[in-house]
């Protein structure tokens, strides 16, 4: 338990620590909620299908979530690179210990990171339907860093070096971010886009918080948790073995 | 203690270490030399539980790396050959990593820090990121750390690997006094040979995985006929320069593709 503490704390002081990564992580979805929120909010309020904005936060929210989880992997290449990953790997502690405590820190921190996000979109005039449900919708949001944070571990454990992880989260990370409900709704979609949509793990992440900020849930609250809990717990599995295998 | 019978590591077609066996008695500092990719590292890496070994036995304070990980891994410090600390945090908070991953319970693991740290004199700079730190005083911390969970044995891969001589003679003095303190057994590599000469009881020298001589630096001059351990070192493993074999990693990254494309 210790030991899942102490390397739960070290991600969180390190976090802490670099104000630079806080702050620039935040640019590109304010990019996003900006531009792309204020660009088609005529349009959108043309078809009928109210705020844009209002629509936007949620998936704007997720998105700082997910790519700062995902990042989390990238510091498990930076400590083999910089040898602090066999400080930990010689260390009497299983795998399964230092997979947990790295993962929920990892997590922690993007969750943290969504925390702000949220905090502007308040500030941007941005409202929650029933307050309430803020619970609910941080609740969702700790859901999918913890998800995304294990594909991050999952990724790193395979990967030797900085560059493929790169290419790896562009071509994994960035479809799951577009091909699913964050920028745009279900409802409409040609039958192709909209199964794939449906087959995506974030999609039930999104609803279950834009639900939570007072949109109608598509799937329900219960079926957006189970499928959302569960998918994260099978990554979750995946990336413990994957980084139990590692080798010095 | 440390004791190794026909210890033998295979990558792939590729021997790397070659049916070694010795043996450290407890407090004792023990030098393993031996050019590059001679078989050194892999030997620490299979002591340490890092790497499995192709056959042979290994006794590390009486436990099997292979089957008992923990209990050898409580048992032994270890001072990696590259920096293992996490430079965004400070010295204290490295030391304090490392005594919660052991287990070491919060009083002794205070006192522990304040003893080490006052050793190896960076004690007042225990509040500082360990990125301000010179590559001297991450050595030094390392060393402490290795030591902080009262270990029977401490390896140490190169532990003075590009520092100056007076941080050299420094660091040998904090491994002395503390080997001689707490009883530890320091078993450590180095490309210094006057350093062993000077600092180890007892000296293997390994070359393309086997160990040519074992002795004390006295006996290993007296055999080759020389004045010097370098010298005496040169007459044992030749004159030729070796070209790196490649890490026990990348090796191991080699035999991996080759394995998974079949």
């Amino acid at each position: 338990m210790n030991a899942i503490y102490i390397l739960w704390l070290r991600q969180l002081k390190r976090y802490m620590r670099s104000r630079a990564r806080i702050i620039t992580s935040l640019i590109q979805p304010l990019l996003f909620l900006f531009a792309l929120g204020s660009g088609f909010r005529p349009v959108f309020r043309e078809a009928g299908k109210g705020d844009y904005l209002q629509y936007l936060a949620p998936g704007v929210i997720a998105m700082s979530v997910m790519f700062t989880a995902v990042f989390s992997g990238i510091e498990i290449l930076w400590d083999r690179q910089f040898g602090f990953l066999k400080e930990t790997l010689v260390a009497p502690v299983s795998r399964l210990k230092i997979v947990f405590g790295r993962t929920l820190g990892g997590a922690t921190v993007a969750a943290i990171q969504g925390m702000l996000m949220l905090i502007i979109c308040l500030l941007s005039g941005v409202h929650i339907e029933h307050l309430s449900r803020l619970p609910i919708a941080v609740g969702f949001m700790f859901l999918i860093a913890l998800f995304f944070t294990s594909i991050g571990t999952a990724i790193a454990s395979v990967l030797e070096d900085m560059q493929g992880f790169q290419l790896i989260t562009n071509l994994f990370v960035m479809p799951l971010f577009f091909l699913s409900n964050a920028l745009f709704p279900m409802e409409g979609l040609r039958p192709a886009l909209k199964a794939v949509v449906r087959i995506n793990p974030l999609t039930y992440g999104m609803d279950g918080m834009r639900g939570a900020f007072g949109h109608a849930f598509t799937f329900g609250v219960a079926t957006d948790a189970m499928v959302l809990g569960g998918l994260t717990f099978c990554v979750l599995a995946l990336a413990s073995w994957l980084f139990s295998r590692i080798q010095l | 203690m440390i004791q190794v019978t026909d210890l033998t590591k295979h990558f792939g077609s590729f021997v790397a270490v070659d049916g070694i066996s010795f043996s450290v008695p407890p407090g004792r500092v023990f030098a393993f030399l031996g050019p590059n990719g001679a078989g050194k590292t892999t030997t620490i890496k299979m002591l340490t539980t890092i790497l499995r070994p192709t056959s042979g036995t290994i006794r590390v304070n009486g436990f099997d790396p292979t089957t008992q990980a923990n209990e050898v891994r409580k048992s032994f410090g270890i001072g990696f050959q590259d920096p293992s600390l996490d430079d965004n945090l400070t010295a204290e908070e490295n030391m304090e990593f490392h005594g919660v991953l052991y287990g070491v319970p919060k009083d002794l693991r205070r006192a522990r820090m304040e003893k080490l740290m006052q050793i190896v004199e960076l004690w007042d700079r225990r509040k500082d990121l360990v990125k301000k730190f010179s590559g001297g005083m991450k050595r030094r911390l390392e060393i402490a750390r290795a030591l902080l969970h009262l270990p029977r044995i401490v390896f140490l891969d190169e532990p003075t690997i590009g520092l100056d001589p007076q941080t050299r003679n420094r660091i040998w003095g904090f491994i002395k006094q503390l080997s001689a303190e707490e009883n530890v057994t320091v078993f450590f590599t180095t490309h210094y040979m006057e350093e062993a000469d000077r600092v180890a009881d007892q000296i293997a020298v390994i070359d393309h995985g086997k160990i040519v001589a074992m002795g004390s630096g006295a006996e290993l001059k007296e055999r080759a006929g020389k004045t010097s351990l370098e010298d005496a070192f040169i007459a044992l493993t030749g004159h030729a320069i070796r070209e790196e074999e490649g890490s026990s990693a990348d090796t191991m990254r080699m035999a991996r593709k080759m394995w998974t494309r079949r």
